[in-house]
């Protein structure tokens, strides 16, 4: 297992997860939310091929009302 | 225009589209969805700002504000509220993108914590990053000249100065340098967003010559949302039917309205 943040919080997921992986755990479609990883955005369709690191700072982002 | 004809005013087209409406309507803080709903509605608006918020722990479940707004059939507007940095929000512009399904953005790069005051030297630099990657930006901007010909240079095509700080109700505070702004930039799309209190502030954004106006509490804060969106409706349509009919030149004495010669019975 490693050790990563999601949206500040410390999670811990399997060693070779990858981002999609883990939307998988967080959302019900992966349509439902917005990714980045250390501060970048990471679109949607690179989720998959895109590797989580020890120590990596997950954010993720959903729709919500505006002004 | 002739006296039969409807009172429609001259249509705006702004980030590749044509619209109708020009009131732009924000879409937080109203007391429930079905009233956002409603007051959406009765606005007539075409273009609504929508968030984006960092997901809450569990908080997995297919959201409905998506499915609500989008219901509309507006154009969606999404923002990047609460960035305080160049490089947060291009990060946030660039979900927003993903997750709206489109490459509109309300560019707010905020400097200071208690009025909300946008950054202008990190919005020139959001703004430049994000034009580049295909982005139509509105940005949230001050009302000042050199920073708004700045956000022009890097490839803004509309800019939106606020009226007074965000959600503060206050009106136009710098009703001269809004003047001023619009006499230096015939051409671009201008939008009064934030401050507006009431529809009379509305009327004079529109009375300004502005293109639009974009407002949030103003509405979701009224003791009666909906009828709040209506007036303001006839706010925006007033104001810019006065625009285009042409407002008389103020004058510094009388001028007698009726036609008379003089003093009825003096001779």
């Amino acid at each position: 297992m490693i050790a990563i943040t999601v949206n500040g919080q410390a999670r811990e997921v399997a060693e070779g997860s990858t981002l999609a992986d883990l939307v998988a755990q967080l959302a019900a479609s992966p349509q439902a939310l917005a990714t980045a990883v250390n501060g970048d955005f990471v679109p949607r369709d690179v989720r998959a091929a895109h590797l989580l690191h020890a120590g990596d700072q997950v954010f993720t982002f959903q729709p919500i009302t505006g002004g | 225009m002739s006296a039969a004809s409807s009172p429609a005013t001259a249509p705006l087209t702004i980030g590749g589209v044509t619209l109708q409406s020009r009131f732009f309507l924000g879409t937080a803080g109203y007391p429930s969805p079905a009233v956002l709903q409603q007051a959406v509605a009765v606005s007539g608006s075409q273009v609504v700002t929508v968030g984006l918020k960092r997901q809450l722990a569990g908080d997995g479940k297919p959201n409905d504000f998506m499915a609500l707004v989008r219901a509309t059939g507006a154009h969606l507007l999404p923002n990047t509220a609460g960035c305080r940095t160049a490089s947060e929000a291009v990060t946030l512009a660039r979900m927003a993108r993903e997750l709206y399904g489109t490459h509109w953005i309300k560019l707010e790069v905020v400097g200071d914590e208690h009025t909300l005051q946008p950054d202008p030297y990190e919005l020139v630099e959001a703004a430049r990053t994000l034009a580049k990657d295909g982005f139509e930006v509105f940005p949230y901007c001050m009302d000042d000249i050199v920073s708004c010909q700045r956000l022009l240079d890097v490839g803004c095509r509309i800019l939106m100065p606020w009226g007074a700080p965000i959600g503060s109700g206050q009106g136009l505070l710098n009703p001269t340098a809004l003047r001023t702004l619009r006499a230096r930039f015939p051409d671009v799309p201008l939008v009064v967003d934030a401050g507006i209190g009431s529809p009379k502030d509305a009327v004079q954004a529109m009375e300004l010559g502005y293109d639009a106006v974009l407002l949030n509490s103003a509405v979701s804060q009224a003791r009666d949302p909906v009828a709040m969106a209506l007036a303001f409706k006839l706010a925006v349509e007033s104001g810019r039917l006065a625009w285009e009919a042409g407002i008389m030149a103020r004058q510094d004495m009388a001028v007698p309205s009726t036609p008379v010669t003089g003093r009825p019975f003096v001779l």
